[in-house]
């Protein structure tokens, strides 16, 4: 039992190196470094925090843009109880899900003529996702120019401003915020 | 399939070989004990260390003390980490007062992050508070990892040896792993992330006002915290509204690098790599696909070279590449293609400038299809487990890529260290076969195969298929094992296999709709982590004593050469034919008929 010593011991030094030293350094680092992104990229204004330009909320109003389905427990969009629907492809309850959302997209308003996108009634991994896809903005858009008023080449101009592409033309997918862009939106109707 | 999943590969590729051939030049100088680079900036901590523990740095032993002292490093391990859990309630760094995890649960995660499997029957932020994170689950990220890294550079020791008693210090092995390879790539990539937007603070879980209120129900509970129930025996449900969204916090970017890089996968939050504070940009999840197959990869080279011929590492690289190209381009294809049903309801599954299309449950949207597959095939082939997505919701095919990676037994680049010995046991078996066709003595990197290697190489190779299948059927022979399941039919059967499949192949992904949160599933997955671990551990280690015994052959015009393409072709053959054997009924029960019924669904 000779090992016993070197086993006790470098778990424990490793242990201290590994598990509080590395991550309070890190933390003091990305501190020093990062501070926005190390405390979560959050929005704020007038001095309070209206959310984080990461983590999607909950919009399922008429006159706000919708996120991706999130299937979290007890509310959607729960950013302290992360997960997604885990349903299965072949799985009725999947398909009944997406059925019920396609319905509640065209009672909130107009929509154009076509196919619904995928990301926009298919429920997110996360159940956080804070990004749709361009092709997702523009489906809601008749709605919003209904409902706000708004000339229809504007709110066109407000989506584009908030999108992103693929990251280095080849990583991900082109994407747009939603918080942001619905933002944008209550800004427009102020100016 | 689209032209951006093949510019998407062809760029991971060549990053991967761009950086980890220097890195398995320089794993091979610390494995030789040349302190060079950033292994001067820890070099002081590591002599403090031997110090400490009483380790003479260069003493050497044979592969019974190798193995004798790895054993009782991951058994301490594995005490402490049960321990902490236990007690969390009483210690520090946890402003969000979590409570002592359950026995089973915390039974479970201790052998799972020992293991290297970080298999996870819990929901990170509603579970584990930040020391726990830090002092029990980090730790084990790094020195799981060094484990495996010490298993494979013995091995490797064994073939560049002749005539040799000893395989090495384990204790010398696990130092230098931890701190001179896994420690300075943990803090570059650990800032890189952090950079992108993935937190690291020890804050209390912030509030903020959101936008919009919204409504939600929630079961009502008594003062002792249990349903109340109506009249008919329902939970009385209470409709409530509210305006605040609760963000999670905490220490994430330093277990995010270490998690990718020691192949462990295990998420500070639920939602692992698509939760957006652990994985928030294309970039990010590029950095950590990348972050996986790092020192897989760079132990291949590292290997070629301490054996004293490269092209032998090169080999190994291109079976491993052929496999793993093949089941990715799979994945690209099946889930872009989407599910037949859904265009049939009107939802838009094709390919745009505007949209990726394809099949988009259980996916997060800065990913896509291809960067999610991408991630789904390397996290599979390596044990890493960590998930951009929710893998229950695959198409049937599309989850059978990380189902199949997994069960040919995780040597596609493998876990850190597991990846190259599990590869290296392949290719013995596979000069054994050639051996036997052509009717000479096998022999691998000039070393004889013999009887005592085989009965070795046999264990190692059974072991998994037999937990898996074993425990798969006792789970699907039981009550408690069907009732688990979420999604019904073959879907559900998929589910169970998985899991076991996971477990014993020490992966860590679930198809996680499985309720795998229950005594049952805590110890069956539990047994088949550990004993899929460490029965395999120790025939390795027992094939490295006996390989560093032997002479070395010369080589002559009967040799198989093991360094061409025929050799690469007889290895992606065997591990083919070895998992096909193994696994195709099963499979065929699962995602086979649930792929056949998808088509006719609609």
């Amino acid at each position: 039992m000779k090992q016993l010593r070197p086993a006790l011991t470098v778990f424990a030094m490793l242990s201290l190196v590994t598990g509080l030293a590395y991550p309070l350094a890190m933390t003091g680092l990305s501190q020093l470094l990062f501070p926005a992104e190390a405390n979560g990229s959050l929005i704020v204004k007038d001095g309070k925090a209206m959310g984080s330009s990461l983590i999607g909320q909950n919009f399922s109003n008429p006159n706000y843009f919708w996120g991706r389905p999130s299937a979290t427990s007890p509310m959607p969009y729960n950013a302290a109880n992360s997960g997604g629907s885990n349903l299965g492809p072949t799985n009725p309850a999947t398909l009944d899900a997406v059925k019920a959302r396609i319905a509640a997209l065209k009672a909130a308003g107009p929509v154009p003529e076509g196919p619904v996108p995928a990301d926009l009634v298919q429920a997110s991994s996360s159940g956080l996702d804070p990004e749709i896809t361009p092709a997702a903005a523009l489906y809601q858009v008749p709605r919003i120019a209904k409902v706000r008023n708004i000339p229809v080449e504007k709110i066109k101009e407000l989506i584009d401003a908030n999108t992103l592409g693929h990251q280095w033309g080849v990583l991900g997918q082109s994407r747009v915020n939603v918080l942001k862009l619905n933002l944008a939106l209550d800004n427009y109707k102020a100016s | 399939m689209t032209g951006n999943a093949m510019m998407l590969l062809a760029l991971f590729l060549g990053v991967l070989v761009l950086l980890s051939y220097p890195l398995g030049i320089y794993l091979a100088r610390i494995f030789s004990g040349q302190n060079v680079g950033p292994a001067r900036l820890f070099a002081p901590l590591e002599r403090l260390i031997y110090r400490l523990a009483g380790v003479k740095a260069d003493e050497e032993t044979g592969w019974r003390s190798y193995a004798v002292g790895l054993l009782l490093f991951n058994i301490a391990g594995f005490v402490f980490l049960y321990l902490l859990q236990r007690a969390q309630a009483f210690l520090p760094f946890n402003p969000q007062g979590m409570g002592a995890v359950a026995p089973d649960l915390a039974f479970n995660t201790a052998i799972s992050f020992v293991a290297n499997t970080n298999w996870q029957a819990y929901g990170g932020e509603t579970t584990m508070g930040y020391l726990v994170q830090m002092l029990g689950l980090t730790v084990q990220n790094f020195v799981s990892a060094a484990t495996g890294i010490a298993v494979a550079v013995a091995l490797v020791r064994g073939f560049s040896r002749h005539s040799s008693a000893v395989i090495g210090n384990f204790w010398v092995d696990l130092v230098r792993a931890t701190l001179h390879v896994l420690l300075p790539l943990a803090i570059v990539f650990g800032l890189a992330f952090v950079s992108q937007g993935v937190i690291q603070n020890l804050s209390p879980y912030q509030q903020v006002d959101t936008v919009e209120s919204v409504s939600y129900q929630q079961a009502r509970v008594d003062a002792n915290g249990n349903a109340v129930l109506d009249k008919a025996g329902k939970p009385v449900m209470d409709t409530l509204t509210t305006r605040k969204q609760t963000l999670a916090m905490g220490p994430v970017a330093s277990q995010e690098a270490i998690k990718m890089l020691g192949t462990n996968g295990g998420g500070f939050f639920n939602a692992n790599s698509s939760h957006p504070y652990e994985n928030p940009t294309p970039l990010s999840n590029f950095l950590q696909v990348l972050a996986i197959f790092l020192i897989p990869a760079a132990l291949v080279f590292m290997f070629g070279k301490m054996v004293g011929d490269k092209r032998q590492g090169f080999a190994v690289f291109m079976a491993m590449a052929v496999l793993f190209v093949g089941l990715t381009c799979t994945g690209f294809w099946a889930e872009q293609r989407g599910i037949p049903a859904m265009t049939a309801l009107g939802v838009d599954q094709s390919h745009s400038a505007l949209a990726d299309g394809g099949n988009m449950e259980g996916k997060e949207t800065r990913f896509g299809i291809n960067d999610t597959m991408l991630f789904v095939a390397v996290t599979t082939s390596a044990s890493c487990g960590g998930v951009n997505a929710m893998h229950d919701s695959l198409t049937p095919l599309g989850g059978m890529v990380p189902i199949f990676l997994m069960q040919l037994g995780e040597v596609v680049f493998g876990g850190v260290g597991a990846g190259l010995y599990g590869m290296l046991i392949f290719a013995i078996l596979a000069v054994f076969i050639a051996g036997l066709m052509v009717g000479r003595t096998p022999e691998y990197l000039g070393k004889k195969i013999e009887t005592f290697e085989m009965k070795m190489t046999a264990l190692v190779i059974l072991v998994t298929p037999l937990l898996v299948l074993g425990l798969t059927a006792i789970a699907v022979l039981s009550p408690i094992g069907r009732g688990a399941v979420a999604n019904p039919g073959a879907h559900g059967f998929s589910e169970i296999l998985y899991a076991f499949t996971s477990a014993a192949n020490n992966n860590g992904s679930a198809f996680a709709g499985l309720s795998a949160n229950s005594p049952f599933y805590n110890i069956a997955t539990g047994i088949g982590m550990w004993f899929g671990r460490f029965l395999i551990i120790v025939p390795v280690l027992a094939i490295a004593g006996a390989m560093a015994r032997k002479k070395r052959l010369t080589v002559n015009a009967g040799t198989l050469p093991t360094h061409g393409p025929l050799f690469v072709v007889l290895l992606v053959g065997t591990v083919l034919l070895v998992g096909a054997l193994n696994y195709v009924p099963a499979l065929a029960l699962g995602p086979v008929v649930e792929h056949l019924q998808m088509l006719v669904q609609h």
